[in-house]
């Protein structure tokens, strides 16, 4: 590679609008490197090349264009990719979204430079995620488990207890037989102080913060900073994951943010664009992220990921959910109502979904009846749901005896099953044995979906 | 003569060159250094618009682009099957070789192994008359597909030599003496461009049910082989369940499947499941029938507009030896904002939600690849592709482009829906929504198999259906004790069929794949128990004793008796239901 070109100053900005920039006249700049800039005023910021025609290359500046200038703003480019210097020491560290040390720490001497946009793992390679994780919560063990290696987001709204939920996760997780801890690696996109600050005191708490990994950037940072937050981390997991070989749980924050981010760069760059404004390539973008979860043969660490995004609106039609939804392996959904009713942690069940619990369940895993207990209380709950919408009309009086056990079950079911404190860790043997006793409110022939054998062990008096 | 031009301006996947004159609309290029695979979507004057397969950082302006001289195309002949393969025809297993666990740029690997020595066994003998897609030999690929070696479609004569035994796919195998006199050498490797179809000689009439084992489908909303089917949902209604189901148990002898802009995880499900699955017909392990296109949603984008006609093209190919070929594309809706994305950056004038203008006709002749046909050659063979293409709506809002779209062409429509999804009833497809135009043209192949009543049972349980739905509204207004006791009567059996029936258990080792018999029995089971007990009430009976009866959680474990046992034990339970109806 020529070196020239990688000293060479460039003064020659035409145009600054938004989060771009525009440089003509340079030579041999290559697609999606990094560029440093310093401002008139001698403040060094970075960017990144998004398109190069002929002389003329956009730059995207990720800690905003405001002071640049088009007169004497400086422009190096790198010839390099974004990337990142990894090594073990990052364990404990915070950093923040373009991945600088802001704990007043030393630098990080890396061990590696990785792209953080990474390569698509080889489907032939990975593992099939099939390992237990047990969070403590009966409505994710029992009915949306959680496996090693799985890509299982939160989908919240405003002013519902995520945070709590995913601290919860975060200092409950652990597989059964196997005390290795997770590191976590926490990537916080455009969230404020205040929740940030909540994170950080509950791995405090926990004595868990030496076992923590901090990506932050706040409300008050650059938006377009907040395009590389997720991939740091991500970068940063996939080194601890597969060349340290620790078991390691995401937890990004809040994909949202991330997502006006996009809309942002891809507004200023007079895209075309898709859904609501958000740029055509959104899906293959967030792919890019989510996708990074797994297990790889033959590798003993993995990665499993649990973003957090509020739905606007608490519209999971909206495309950040839906395309999300789309990708990840399931999905948890918070719900207004059940916590107006002072549920916690309000899991709706219904919508929520983990596509990779048939795998991590059953005999030698977690229980045999585990499967069948979990589709029955599914279908029990629903259809005492759908009675409540009847209830409100013809009053409970007017319901046959077999639909009134459905409808308390449904009570009791989110009384009792839902229903949990911030720090109570049941085991998977708690919550099916509770699951069991509450199928003793339903008419035994109506219990369908277990096997006899079960229902005769689970349910002798 | 390859053309070389330089690279000027690069947008994410979309490149442009200059100095390409003399290349062609949807020729393959190698771009810059790295030697990216590319494709020519458009030319201006010496400026070519090039496609890129691959990732695009890092690439510079005066970089160079190289013309290949052929279109995009894919290798056929032994070797293909069980294999997975990217979006281009590379298959993964030899990139892992290569690049290790994930997927680098720039990777050259063969499509097929050229090595590896193939027993050729000839069924033609020197002076025999061959024309273009006649079978020259065959090569015992897997335990389950006996690859035929076709003459190539463009060729015929008399063959003037054959060879058999152990043979690469690049040994000259046989020479063939056109008309004009030239002799032709014939290899077992042809290659085809993708975006062709290939040719065939006319297209029949669909008659004959493609039977997947799954009730809903089969019985309610059949395809037919060589049909096309959408199966619409939001996510986490069970499309790819449904789809993986179909291409486990479907009638099909040979499978293609493609994971386009999905999952990874999914992908390695198929790989690390199939193999051990065994073929409810044959016994053979369904991997050995199974080609897996993997363009999961974070490989280039560029490469999952090309993985379905890839896909279709095998597909083709297997056709074209005389079998029924079975293709799910799984999502075609990420093929569409493939499509979308490459046509933005190309700043096309957008139609409706920012998909191209042409998004219609490109689903159009997609799907029209499908189909059963007599093949080229002296003797036609009746072969088949039948598709089916799930279809992802954002927000599971069907009045979008690539739903609509596509529902302008398929037959076959299994509507998934969330809502059923959420009660954990599977397969969740709508039975009022969904429908199936083959319903007439295959009903015969049914009465012939199964009995008679076939289309009239059919069709008395879609009327149930159809019943219970207009009285649930009823029901939410005063409540059930308000109908009358025949219409009670409706709602249990409807309520058993929705539950007993259309509910199928993909995880349950007898209940995953539910043969013809088993189904049109169970049917006729469910029908005579709502007979029986209309009788009843008419005569006196008591519905709340009818509601009671022990036979339902009979008829309810029906599903899972194993096939075996099930005349004896469903005579048994039909004996009963007359005999309880006695009682009430």
């Amino acid at each position: 590679m020529n070196t020239d070109i990688k000293t060479k100053e460039y003064t020659t900005v035409t145009e600054v609008s938004g989060p771009l920039m525009i440089v003509e006249g340079v030579e041999g700049v290559a697609y999606n490197e990094i560029v440093e800039i310093e401002t008139p005023a001698g403040e060094h910021r970075t960017g990144q090349v998004l398109e190069v025609k002929e002389d003329i290359a956009v730059v995207q500046v990720f800690e905003g264009t405001s002071d640049l200038n088009t007169k004497n703003t400086k422009t190096r480019f790198t010839g390099e990719t974004a990337k990142i210097g990894v090594s073990k020491e990052m364990m404990g560290r915070i950093f923040n979204g373009t991945g600088k040390p802001i704990d007043g720490g030393p630098e990080i001497i890396p061990e590696k430079e990785l792209d953080i946009n990474g390569n698509p793992m080889n489907p032939t390679s990975r593992e099939y995620p099939a390992e237990f994780i047990q969070t403590g919560i009966s409505t994710i063990d029992g009915m949306n488990t959680l496996v090693r290696g799985q890509k299982l987001p939160i989908f919240s709204g405003s002013g519902l207890p995520h945070n709590e939920l995913a601290a919860q996760i975060a200092r409950q997780a652990q597989v059964i037989g196997d005390d290795t801890e997770f590191a976590v690696i926490f990537a916080a996109m455009g969230i404020t102080h205040e929740e940030a600050n909540f994170f950080m005191n509950e791995f405090e708490k926990t004595g868990a913060l030496e076992k923590v990994t901090v990506f932050m950037n706040l409300a008050d940072d650059p938006a377009i900073e907040r395009i590389l937050t997720p991939k740091m981390a991500l970068t940063t997991a996939e080194y601890f994951a597969f060349d340290l070989g620790m078991h390691v749980l995401v937890i990004l924050t809040d994909l949202t943010n991330y997502c006006e981010a996009l809309r942002e760069i891809s507004a200023a760059r007079d895209e075309v664009p898709g859904r609501r404004g958000y740029p055509g390539y959104m899906y293959t973008d967030l792919a890019g992220i989510y996708e990074r979860a797994g297990r790889i043969q033959g590798k003993d660490g993995s990665i499993t990921q649990m973003p957090i995004l509020v739905m606007p609106q608490d519209d999971i039609t909206h495309p950040i959910p839906d395309l999300t939804g789309y990708i990840t392996e399931g999905q948890i959904v918070l719900s207004r109502d059940l916590y107006r009713k002072g549920i916690y942690p309000p899991i709706d069940v219904l919508p929520s979904l983990s596509r990779l619990m048939g795998g991590g369940i059953g005999e030698g895993k977690t229980r045999p009846d585990h499967s069948g207990v979990s589709d029955q209380l599914y279908s029990a709950y629903a259809e005492g749901r759908d009675l409540r919408d009847l209830v409100a009309v013809v009053g409970e009086e007017a319901l046959t005896e077999r639909d009134q056990a459905f409808l308390k079950f449904s009570e009791e079911f989110e009384k009792r099953f839902v229903t949990q404190s911030k720090d109570e860790n049941r085991s998977i043997e708690e919550t099916l044995d509770l699951g069991w006793d509450l199928f003793r409110i339903l008419p035994r022939n109506e219990l369908k979906r277990v096997k006899d054998e079960f229902v005769e062990e689970h349910l002798k008096e | 003569m390859i053309i070389e031009g330089n690279i000027i301006k690069i947008a994410g996947p979309v490149i442009l060159a200059d100095g390409m004159r003399g290349t062609q609309m949807h020729e393959m290029v190698k771009v810059g250094d790295s030697q990216l695979v590319g494709e020519i979507i458009e030319l201006e004057g010496d400026t070519a618009t090039i496609q890129v397969y691959e990732e695009t950082a890092g690439i510079k302006p005066g970089e160079k682009v190289e013309s290949t001289g052929g279109p995009l195309s894919v290798e056929l002949g032994p070797g293909i099957m069980g294999a997975i393969f990217d979006g281009i025809q590379r298959p993964l297993e030899k990139i892992k070789e290569q690049s290790g666990d994930f997927i680098a740029r720039g990777v050259q690997v063969p499509s097929i192994d050229k090595e590896k020595k193939w027993t050729f066994k000839s069924v033609v003998s020197v002076g025999d008359k061959v024309l273009g897609g006649d079978v020259l030999g065959e090569v015992n690929e897997t335990s389950a597909v006996v690859h035929k070696i076709l003459v190539p479609p463009a060729i015929s004569g008399t063959v003037k030599s054959i060879a058999t035994g152990d043979h690469t796919v690049l040994d000259d195998i046989a020479e063939i003496e056109t008309e004009e006199g030239t002799i032709e050498k014939v290899q077992m490797l042809q290659i085809w461009p993708v975006r062709k179809a290939r040719p065939y000689v006319k297209k029949l009439d669909p008659d004959v049910p493609l039977v997947t084992g799954q009730r809903a489908q089969d019985t309610f909303f059949p395809i037919a082989k060589g049909g096309a089917a959408a199966i619409p949902g939001p996510f986490g209604s069970g499309k790819t369940v449904t789809q993986q189901q179909l291409a486990k148990w479907a009638d099909a002898d040979i499978v293609v499947y493609i994971g386009c802009g999905e999952r990874g995880n999914e992908m390695t499900e198929v790989l690390t499941e199939f193999p051990f699955l065994d073929d409810p017909k044959t016994g053979n392990p369904i991997m050995d029938r199974t080609i897996l296109i993997a363009n999961t949603s974070n490989m280039p984008v560029a490469a999952r507009e090309a993985c379905v006609y890839t896909g279709i093209t095998i597909a083709e190919y297997f056709r074209d030896q005389g079998y029924d070929v079975a293709l799910m594309a799984d999502s075609t809706s990420r093929w569409a904002e493939a499509m979308r994305e490459i046509s933005g950056r190309l700043e096309e004038m957008p139609g409706e939600e920012g998909y191209p203008a042409y998004l219609a006709s490109r689903l159009a002749q997609f799907y029209e690849r499908a189909g059963r046909v007599h093949t080229i050659g002296s003797e036609p063979k009746e072969a088949s592709i039948s598709v089916v293409g799930a279809v992802s709506p954002p927000g599971g809002d069907l009045s979008e482009p690539v739903t609509q779209n596509t529902l302008r062409i398929c037959k076959v429509f299994w509507a998934l829906d969330a809502s059923l999804a959420d009660k954990r009833h599977f397969p969740s497809i709508n039975w009022l929504q969904s429908y199936s135009l083959y319903v007439d043209s295959i009903q015969n192949w049914w009465k012939e198999t199964v009995g008679d009543d076939w289309r009239d049972n059919r069709d008395e349980a879609m009327v149930l259906l159809q019943e219970e739905s207009e009285l649930q509204e009823i029901v939410q207004l005063v409540g059930p004790d308000a109908l009358p006791d025949s219409q009670q009567v409706t709602l249990q059996t409807a309520r058993m069929l929705r539950e007993d029936f259309l509910q199928q258990n993909a995880f349950d080792d007898v209940d995953t794949y539910c043969p013809p018999d088993k189904q049109a029995e169970m049917l006729r089971t469910i029908l005579l128990f709502n007979k029986e007990a209309k009788n009843a009430v008419v005569n006196g009976g008591d519905i709340k004793k009818i509601d009671a009866l022990s036979v339902k959680d009979e008829i309810a474990r029906m599903k899972y008796i194993p096939t075996k046992e099930f005349d004896a034990k469903v005579k048994d339970i039909k004996a009963k239901i007359v005999d309880q109806m006695a009682g009430v």
